[in-house]
């Protein structure tokens, strides 16, 4: 009884955190995650199938899709190598290699866009040249996806760091002492090793794609059918006072963000039942 | 034997080398041409466009909600984590699970969604507004989108702190005489602060940035709720391209600073954690002060 007291607070108190907790909770995260749904069926479940169905929302689900295929096997790349260097080896600079790849965090997204219209825009730095070669990025898809790139290129990246510092090299150097090459080493070892992390990332990474507003939003031009992704079509409904349609495709982007937390809560699961696996296997006398 | 013989993985040049190319396209490059762009704007007439009036308010709504938006995560984000952590209830795994929602609903959602909860017709507005408060097209409104956007830092990044206080600290300065709030006070507290601290600044340099959620619930009146980002789209909009640069150079050089605090302070976390000596001897402390 005396130990219990010790390390609890008086029921009273626990009852207060958790009354103030869980309703902070449901009014910040449960009744807008109710309301989006709620929104998008005000009128009935007909009107809301049709509301998915008009051909502006089709093509901005299908150009959001496309550059998050797009972005995405960049940021895997980019991701495993800048891993790989930073995590099993040492050299000079690192710290600051780190400290540029959490640069997007701190970015305004905003920020993020008009850098490329610095560069590709018709005042920009390429401008001219671009223009002269009838190649257009800005108010067009490739002006997205390189503003997407920017956003998202350090989550898979900042996943596989402290995962693969952690493992360590011994298992890669006793692959590469036995005679495999560096592909069978990374095809073998690594990627089996990282293989969760690597998914987590890629998780993340995608729905900071597929969501991405504000930098889009600078590069896009807003061009209905052509440069919208569905969060920018989100606004343009929105502001025409199409409740019905704006919040038919926010349930869209909703139920990603859902899928997301399960997938990214599955693959937590199964990351420590790994380590706790590993821990048993390696040390069976500590527990 | 070659003169690296030391490194015995492959793949480091092709990795590195690969890693600083990306980087150096799609950073550097681009960054750089912002601040050469600004380069062509003196010293003085940066100021002049930082200090103009209405970038000024927008500074001062900017920092002003993000500042307390981070502080009112700051509060319910430490009871969050504690009853995460210590506490069971029913639901509790899906509600933990739940906390990282703003990370994953796109911006514009939230914020269509928040605008629409506190409209003066809204579910919340239509009990909030006849009390004379009105939070949608207000500041106000700013602070709820924004700590919504920013809701999971302070607790993700107190769970694993709170996980790793071992109780026997508490057992003993429970057991030299202090109460559950002196224990908490002088003990927990202080080996908490310095991660409660990282995520009051990780919300913070999130929500200065943060565009999509704050317009649609912002109003966007100039002087009153208009934030930086969207002055620095609507600078833009009307061909003002240098004052756009301008300001996002200064929001820039903001942002940098605030990392490099960050990273400072994630690795007086780290110190912290290293050493469990300063919490055993705060407990000893927390008993001393009785006396």
């Amino acid at each position: 009884m005396k130990s219990n007291r010790a390390t609890q607070e008086p029921r009273w108190v626990r009852y207060a955190l958790l009354a103030t907790g869980l309703g902070f909770l449901f009014l910040f995260l449960g009744l807008p995650l109710v309301a989006v749904f709620a929104e998008a069926l005000a009128q009935g479940i007909p009107l809301y199938l049709e509301a998915l169905r008009e051909p502006d929302t089709r093509s901005a689900i299908w150009l959001t899709v496309l550059i998050a295929l797009v972005v995405l096997p960049f940021n895997i790349v980019f991701g495993v190598s800048a891993a790989w260097a930073i995590a099993k080896f040492d050299f000079k600079g690192k710290s600051l290699l780190i400290t540029l790849i959490d640069l997007p965090f701190a970015v305004s997204p905003v920020v993020a866009g008009l850098i490329f219209i610095l560069l590709f825009g018709a005042q920009g730095f390429f401008g001219n040249w671009l223009s002269s070669h009838e190649i257009k990025i800005i108010f067009a898809v490739p002006g997205m996806i390189l503003a997407t790139l920017f956003i998202t290129f350090p989550f898979i990246a900042r996943e596989l760091i402290p995962l693969m510092q952690a493992q360590g090299k011994e298992e890669e150097e006793a692959a590469v002492s036995l005679g495999a090459s560096g592909w069978q080493m990374f095809w073998r070892v690594t990627l089996p090793n990282i293989k969760w992390g690597l998914l987590y990332g890629v998780i993340l990474s995608n729905a900071r794609a597929m969501g991405e507003f504000g930098a889009v939003s600078v590069v896009s031009g807003h061009i209905r059918g052509e440069t919208n992704t569905l969060p920018l079509h989100v606004e343009i409904l929105y502001n025409e006072y199409n409740a019905i349609g704006a919040f038919a495709a926010a349930s869209i982007l909703a139920l990603l963000a859902l899928v997301t937390l399960v997938a990214k809560t599955t693959v937590e699961w199964r990351m420590k039942k790994e380590t706790e696996m590993l821990d048993s296997v390696l040390a069976p006398e500590k527990t | 034997m070659p003169a690296k013989s030391h490194r015995v993985l492959p793949g480091f040049g092709l990795a590195l080398g690969y890693t600083l190319v990306y980087l150096s396209l799609l950073i550097l490059l681009p960054l750089g041409g912002m601040i050469l762009k600004t380069a062509e704007l003196g010293f003085g007439q940066i100021m002049d466009i930082a200090l103009g009036e209405r970038s000024l308010a927008a500074f001062r709504v900017t920092f002003g909600a993000s500042l307390l938006a981070a502080m009112i995560n700051a509060f319910f984000g430490l009871i969050v984590a504690w009853i995460l952590v210590r506490y069971s209830f029913p639901g509790k795994r899906f509600i933990d699970a739940l906390v990282d929602l703003p990370f994953a609903l796109p911006t514009a959602v939230a914020g269509i969604t928040l605008a629409t909860l506190y409209a003066g017709n809204g579910w919340l507005g239509r009990w909030i507004e006849p009390l004379g408060f009105k939070v949608a097209y207000t500041p106000w409104g700013i602070v709820v989108a924004l700590t919504f956007v920013t809701l999971p830092f302070v607790v993700r990044t107190l769970q694993p702190v709170i996980e790793d206080i071992e109780t026997e600290v508490e057992e003993a300065a429970a057991s030299l005489g202090a109460s559950r709030w002196q224990t908490f006070a002088r003990v927990v507290f202080p080996a908490l602060f310095p991660a409660l601290l990282t995520g009051f600044a990780l919300a913070f340099a999130r929500a200065i940035g943060e565009f999509g959620s704050v317009i649609f619930i912002a109003g966007n009146i100039p002087l009153v709720s208009e934030i930086l980002p969207l002055l620095i789209i609507s600078k833009l909009e009307q061909y003002d391209v240098l004052g756009a640069t301008a300001l996002a150079t200064v929001m820039l050089a903001i942002s940098f600073v605030l990392l490099l605090s960050i990273n400072l302070l994630q690795w007086w976390t780290a110190n912290r954690h290293r050493n469990r000596e300063p919490l055993e001897a705060a407990a000893g402390k927390a008993a001393a002060g009785l006396q």
